[in-house]
């Protein structure tokens, strides 16, 4: 059964956790997606608005930040779309490099692409889609025994 | 969501309450450089009542850091909760940080 929310927040960082606690409690599920939905998709959602706001908008608070999201039966996608010029991914740095870690910035990003299993930039990069599976990965047994 | 500052002898305490994220992390940031620009030199920040820090939260813990460093002193974390901890892991800031199990281990030595 499919499910649809679309909101549109203020370029506000005290806009963003309300918008991400309404979503998460939309989200229904077992254990495993509970734990999911509270650490990856929380963190995840919330560094693509917190990216949306402060880079995307610059808190201009006359802009808007678009957040669409589809829930499916095995996973979560959540588009996130600021109205900046947005930017080019591949140029932020991995700042978990020694050279990079006591930088105070490149965080987001980073936990994004760790925390969720997919996320996709539009060409112009400001618009981010970030996709949880909300299924265990399949065990070998069951691969063997399918 | 707030912060509470104490003092423990010559150690500045910092309890978090609720979030350390993109919205609060200024008011933290400027409390502790306050506190430095004052003479402390050594901080504990706790986090046994802290929910979230967002990317933001943990720069300005980074950034902390290193000036507190900057001027001889240190930085030391406590209480973390799983979740926290995991987002320390997979940022590879548990290898710039000292983090205490609880603010005791925290201030023992310190």
């Amino acid at each position: 059964m499919r499910h649809d929310l679309v909101l549109e927040i203020p370029s506000d960082p005290a806009a963003i956790q309300n918008a991400v606690d309404l979503v998460v409690r939309r989200c229904d599920g077992s254990d495993y997606c509970r734990r999911k939905l509270e650490l990856n998709f929380r963190v995840g959602l919330t560094e693509a608005l917190a990216n949306a706001v402060l880079y995307g908008s610059e808190k201009d608070p006359s802009k808007r930040i678009r957040l669409e999201i589809i829930f499916l039966a095995k996973r979560i996608e959540a588009r996130v779309t600021d109205q900046g010029p947005g930017f080019d991914p591949c140029t932020v740095p991995d700042p978990t490099t020694p050279e990079n870690i006591e930088r105070p910035g490149g965080r987001g990003l980073f936990l994004m692409r760790e925390l969720m299993d997919e996320v996709h930039f539009n060409e112009i990069g400001n618009s981010v889609t970030l996709v949880l599976h909300l299924e265990p990965p399949a065990q070998l047994d069951d691969v063997a025994s399918a | 969501m707030g912060f509470t500052v104490s003092n423990q002898g010559d150690v500045t305490v910092v309890d978090v309450d609720g979030q350390l994220i993109v919205g609060n992390r200024q008011e933290l940031k400027q409390r502790v450089l306050d506190d430095l620009a004052g003479g402390a030199r050594k901080f504990v920040i706790d986090f046994s009542e802290t929910g979230y820090i967002d990317s933001s939260g943990l720069g300005v813990l980074v950034s902390l850091s290193k000036k507190i460093r900057e001027k001889g002193g240190e930085l030391r974390l406590s209480s973390l909760n799983e979740d926290l901890r995991t987002l320390f892991e997979l940022t590879k800031l548990d290898t710039l940080f000292r983090i205490a199990d609880d603010k005791a281990a925290a201030l023992e030595g310190f």
